[in-house]
C-alpha cells in the first residue's frame, strides 16, 4: 500500500469561515481544523458547528482532514468528538496526550459513536499530540495504544513551558522529545509529525528547521500559514540524483523479477529491503512534488 | 528701411503669408532682466476668483481636473466651492476621475452648480448618491484612452482645466515634483493633466510651491498655461501616495501571483524585450517578484513597463531588468523618486498612454497586462465599475485600453470575495469586452478564453492546469450560492463607453429598498 504523505499539515482555526471555506486550494497534504487553542471559550460551540458543516458540505479533494478536538476530560471535548465522528472526519487529533490510557479512552468513545451512527468501527483514525514531559516519556506506549493511530505529533509550545525553558532557533531543547517521538512512531509503524514554526516571516529559519527534522526522520511538519507550505515541500522534495538512484533501484528489481532471480544487484552492490523501501519513499515524494519521471 | 516691392515677384500669390512688408514700428524689444520679468510679467494672479473670471467661465461650460492627488486632493473641492460662491450654474465636470474625497460635489449637484459629469470612475458617498438617482443627467464613464480621444477630437471640449501642481514656475511650467526644493507635495507623473493642458481653451495651475523659472523638466509646459494661482495647500500627502507599496503577505494573493508568473513564463511572449503593465493591487505587485525570479533565471530583460508605476517596477528598472518606464501615473513615492532621478523613466500623457485616436499610443506595444476585476462573466466580459449591489464603486481607468492593446491580458481575482462570487453568468456592467480578455487567474483555477487556442496550447505544453470559465462559475456558486437579483428602477444613471466612444453598457438607478421585490 502506498504510504500516505504527511509533509505538511495546515492549521485552520475552526472559527474562521473565510479560511475554512477554501483551505483546499493550498498545496498541503493534511488540513487540521482546530477547535482547541485557536478558538476562544465563547466560540467553542460556533466553531464546532462551523467545522461540522464544512466537513459535511465542502469538497476538500484528496487532502487528509484532521480535527483537533478539545481535551476529552471536558464536556466540550466530548461534544467535539460526537460531532466530528459524525461529520466523517478522517482523523481526530487528541491534544495534550499524557498516557496510553488517554488514547484508549478516546478510542472507546469513538467506537461508541461509530456504532451508534452505524459506520464500520475503526473508520475514524487517531493522532496523538504530545505536549508535556510526561507525554514524551510515555510516547512508546501512546504510539501503540490504538490501531486507529496513524501518527504522533510533537506540540512544542506547551512542552517547552513544561520543561521550564523556551524555544531556541537551534531547537536543542526539543531534541530529546523529537527523538523519543520519532522512535516511538517508528516502533509502532506510524507517522512522526513535527511541531509548528511560529515566525511566519522567517523563511530561512523555517527551512533550517524543516531540514533538521527531515534528517531526524520525521514525515512532516505542522504549518500555521499557507506561506510555510512550499518551503517545507521543497525540503522534502528529493533531488534529481536521489530520484535517478531510486529509479535505478526499481528498474533493477523489475529486471530481476523478469529473470526470475531472487538476488538483485545494482552496479555490483546487493539491493536489500531497506534500499527498496528508501527508493519507494523517494519516488512517492517526487511524485507528490509533481516531478515528472 | 528699404522699400521692398513684392508685387513684381512671379507667382507671389502662391506663397502664402509673405505679402506683408516688414514694419520696424512693430518690432518689440525686451529691456527688463529675466528676474524682473519673472516678478512682473508672470502668469500669477492674486486669487482663484481672479483666475476663474479671467478665463471667462460661463454657466454651462466644461471644466476639468486630474486625479493624480487621488484621495488627498484638495483642488476639486476648493475650485468647486469657489465656483459655487461666484454663482455659476449648470457646469459640466470632466475630471480624469473622482474619488471618496470628492463627496462635497453632492451639494454642488443638488444646488445646480454641476449639471453633468464625465469621468473614468466614481467612489464613496458621491458614487452611492449618484447610483441612487442624485443626478438628472446620466454620468458618462470613459476609459483613460477613451477620454483622451474625445478631448483630442473636440467631442469633449474643455473650456477651463484646473490643474493642481506640486511645483510651478511663475510662467506656468508645472510638474508633479520639484528639483528646486522639497517644500511641496509629490505626485510624480502628471500624465492626465498633460492632456488637459494641451487641449483646454484656458488652463489654470493651482500650486503651493512657486519655484524659479524654468521649472524643468516639466509635466505641463508654459506654452499651454494661462494663469497660475498660489494657494496654501493643494493636497494631503498621506492621501496622495504611500512611501512604498509593500509586498502582500496574503497567501491567496501570493498564490495567484505565482500562477500569473508561471503563466507569463509559459507564453511565447516572455522573451527578451517583452513589455508589461501591472496594477497596484496585492497580487499584481507580488507577480513582479515571482516574474523577476524567472527573468533572472532565463536572462530575459523587459524593454519597458507602462502605466501606473510602483516602486516594485522601479526596483526592476534600477536592477537593469526593465530598460525603460513609461509613466502616466506614479502610484507611490518610490515611483515619484525614480521619475525624478532616472533618465529612462519617462512621464507620458494620457493620450500617449492609451488614446485609440492618436497616431500611436503605448498600450498598442504591450505584450502583457495584469488587471483586476470586480466581476467576470462566462463570456470573459469584465466589470470594474459596479459592485454586487449594483452601486457604482470603481473606475474604468486604462482597463479596456490595455486589454485591447496587450497581446496577453490577464485578470487576477479571488474566486469569491466573502459571500460574493467573482465569476458570474453575466456581469452587472460590461466595461471591458470579453473578446479582449485572454486569461482569468483565480485562487481556485485558471481559465483561458477559448478564442485564444494559441495560449491554451502554450499553457498545456507547460503543464499548467486549466479549467473552463463555466467551471469557475459553478465552483463559486457551489461555495456562496446564488444571489438575489439587484432591484433597479428604469432610470439610467450612468452611460459606460468603450474606448472607441461607443456605448457598451448602461448603469441603472438601484432601488432604495432592495427587500421589496415585486
Amino acid at each position: 500500500m502506498q504510504e500516505k504523505l504527511r509533509r505538511t499539515m495546515m492549521f485552520v482555526p475552526g472559527n474562521n469561515p473565510g479560511m475554512i471555506k477554501d483551505a483546499y486550494i493550498y498545496n498541503c497534504d493534511c488540513i487540521m481544523f482546530d477547535l482547541e487553542d485557536s478558538v476562544s471559550y465563547a466560540e467553542k460551540d460556533a466553531a464546532r458547528s462551523l467545522v461540522f458543516h464544512a466537513l459535511s458540505t465542502i469538497d476538500y479533494g484528496d487532502k487528509e482532514l484532521v480535527v483537533r478536538v478539545n481535551a476529552l476530560n471536558t464536556p466540550i471535548g466530548l461534544d467535539d468528538l460526537e460531532a466530528m465522528v459524525r461529520a466523517r472526519v478522517d482523523v481526530i487529533r487528541l491534544p495534550k496526550t499524557e498516557t496510553a490510557e488517554d488514547i484508549v479512552f478516546c478510542d472507546a468513545q469513538i467506537e461508541r459513536i461509530e456504532k451508534t451512527i452505524g459506520i464500520p468501527v475503526g473508520t475514524t483514525k487517531l493522532m496523538a499530540a504530545i505536549e508535556s514531559a510526561e507525554g514524551v516519556l510515555n510516547a512508546p506506549q501512546i504510539a501503540k495504544a490504538s490501531t486507529r493511530l496513524i501518527g504522533i505529533a510533537l506540540g512544542a509550545e506547551d512542552y517547552v513551558t513544561d520543561l521550564k525553558t523556551n524555544r531556541s532557533p537551534e531547537g536543542i531543547e526539543l531534541l530529546f522529545a523529537r527523538c523519543m517521538i520519532l522512535q516511538a512512531a517508528r516502533a509502532a509503524g506510524i507517522s512522526a509529525l513535527d511541531t509548528v514554526f511560529s515566525d511566519v516571516n522567517d523563511e530561512e529559519g523555517l527551512i533550517a528547521e524543516a531540514k533538521h527534522i527531515k534528517q531526524l526522520g520525521f514525515d512532516g511538519k505542522s504549518v500555521i500559514n499557507p506561506r510555510q507550505i512550499q518551503p517545507i515541500i521543497e525540503v522534502f522534495t528529493p533531488t534529481l540524483k536521489e530520484i535517478q538512484k531510486a529509479k535505478a533501484v526499481m528498474e533493477a528489481i523489475a529486471q530481476a523479477n523478469k529473470r526470475g532471480s531472487g538476488v538483485i544487484s545494482l552496479n555490483g552492490k546487493m539491493i536489500d529491503r531497506p534500499i527498496v523501501l528508501r527508493a519507494e519513499r523517494v519516488l512517492s515524494l517526487a511524485k507528490a512534488a509533481k516531478i515528472l519521471f | 528701411m528699404q522699400n521692398l516691392d513684392l508685387t513684381g515677384i512671379a507667382h507671389i500669390d502662391e506663397l502664402l503669408n509673405v505679402e506683408v512688408p516688414f514694419d520696424n514700428e512693430h518690432v518689440y524689444k525686451e529691456l527688463k532682466s529675466c528676474h524682473e520679468r519673472e516678478l512682473s510679467d508672470n502668469k500669477i494672479v492674486p486669487s482663484l476668483q481672479d483666475a476663474i473670471r479671467l478665463c471667462g467661465l460661463k454657466d454651462g461650460m466644461t471644466i476639468s481636473f486630474h486625479h493624480h492627488f487621488r484621495n488627498g486632493d484638495f483642488v476639486v473641492n476648493r475650485v468647486m466651492d469657489t465656483i459655487a460662491e461666484m454663482g455659476f450654474k449648470n457646469l459640466v465636470l470632466a475630471p480624469s476621475s473622482l474619488i471618496d474625497i470628492h463627496k462635497p460635489l453632492i451639494e454642488h449637484i443638488k444646488n445646480g452648480v454641476v449639471r453633468r459629469i464625465e469621468t473614468s470612475g466614481l467612489r464613496g458617498e458621491l458614487a452611492e448618491a449618484i447610483s441612487h438617482g442624485l443626478m438628472d443627467v446620466p454620468v458618462v464613464f470613459r476609459s483613460h484612452g477613451g477620454r483622451a480621444a474625445v478631448i483630442e477630437t473636440g467631442q469633449l471640449p474643455i473650456d477651463v482645466a484646473f490643474i493642481g501642481a506640486p511645483s510651478c514656475d511663475p510662467l506656468g511650467n508645472a510638474n508633479g515634483y520639484s528639483r528646486d526644493n522639497d517644500k511641496g507635495i509629490v505626485c510624480g507623473s502628471m500624465g492626465y493633466a498633460k492632456l488637459d493642458a494641451q487641449y483646454a481653451r484656458k488652463v489654470v495651475i493651482l500650486t503651493d510651491n512657486i519655484v524659479p523659472f524654468p521649472n524643468v523638466p516639466f509635466g505641463v509646459s508654459e506654452s499651454d498655461v494661462d494663469y497660475v494661482v498660489e494657494v496654501d495647500a493643494i493636497g494631503d500627502p498621506n492621501g496622495i501616495m504611500s512611501g512604498a507599496t509593500r509586498y502582500t503577505t496574503n497567501p491567496k494573493e501570493l498564490m495567484i501571483a505565482q500562477k500569473v508568473a508561471d503563466i507569463i513564463d509559459a507564453t511565447d511572449y516572455f522573451r527578451n524585450g517583452f513589455s508589461i503593465q501591472m496594477g497596484s493591487g496585492g497580487a499584481s505587485l507580488a507577480t513582479v517578484r515571482f516574474m523577476k525570479e524567472k527573468m533572472v533565471k532565463k536572462n530575459i530583460k523587459a524593454s519597458f513597463a507602462l502605466g501606473g508605476i510602483t516602486g516594485q517596477i522601479v526596483q526592476l528598472h534600477e536592477e537593469g531588468l526593465i530598460k525603460k518606464i513609461l509613466d502616466v501615473q506614479s502610484f507611490d513615492l518610490e515611483a515619484a523618486r525614480s521619475l525624478k532621478d532616472n533618465r529612462f523613466h519617462q512621464q507620458i500623457s494620457a493620450s500617449y498612454y492609451a488614446s485609440p485616436n492618436s497616431k500611436g499610443s503605448a498600450v498598442n506595444q504591450l505584450d502583457f497586462v495584469i488587471l483586476s476585476a470586480l466581476e467576470i462573466d462566462i463570456d470573459f466580459n469584465v466589470n470594474v465599475l459596479t459592485g454586487s449591489d449594483g452601486v457604482i464603486r470603481g473606475a474604468i481607468g486604462g482597463h479596456s485600453d490595455t486589454a485591447a492593446g496587450a497581446a496577453v491580458a490577464i485578470i487576477t481575482c479571488p474566486l469569491t470575495r466573502g459571500r460574493i462570487p467573482t465569476i458570474v453568468n453575466r456581469v452587472n456592467t460590461i466595461v471591458t469586452p470579453g473578446k479582449t480578455i485572454d486569461i482569468v487567474v483565480t485562487d481556485q483555477g485558471i481559465a483561458v478564453n477559448p478564442i485564444r487556442t494559441d495560449l491554451m496550447k502554450m499553457m498545456q505544453d507547460a503543464d499548467i492546469d486549466l479549467c473552463t470559465i463555466e467551471e469557475l462559475r459553478d465552483k463559486a456558486a457551489r461555495i456562496v450560492g446564488e444571489g438575489t437579483p439587484i432591484a433597479y428602477t428604469d432610470k439610467v444613471v450612468g452611460v459606460v463607453t468603450y474606448r472607441d466612444g461607443s456605448v457598451i453598457d448602461l448603469i441603472y438607478q438601484v432601488k432604495d429598498d432592495q427587500g421589496s421585490e415585486e
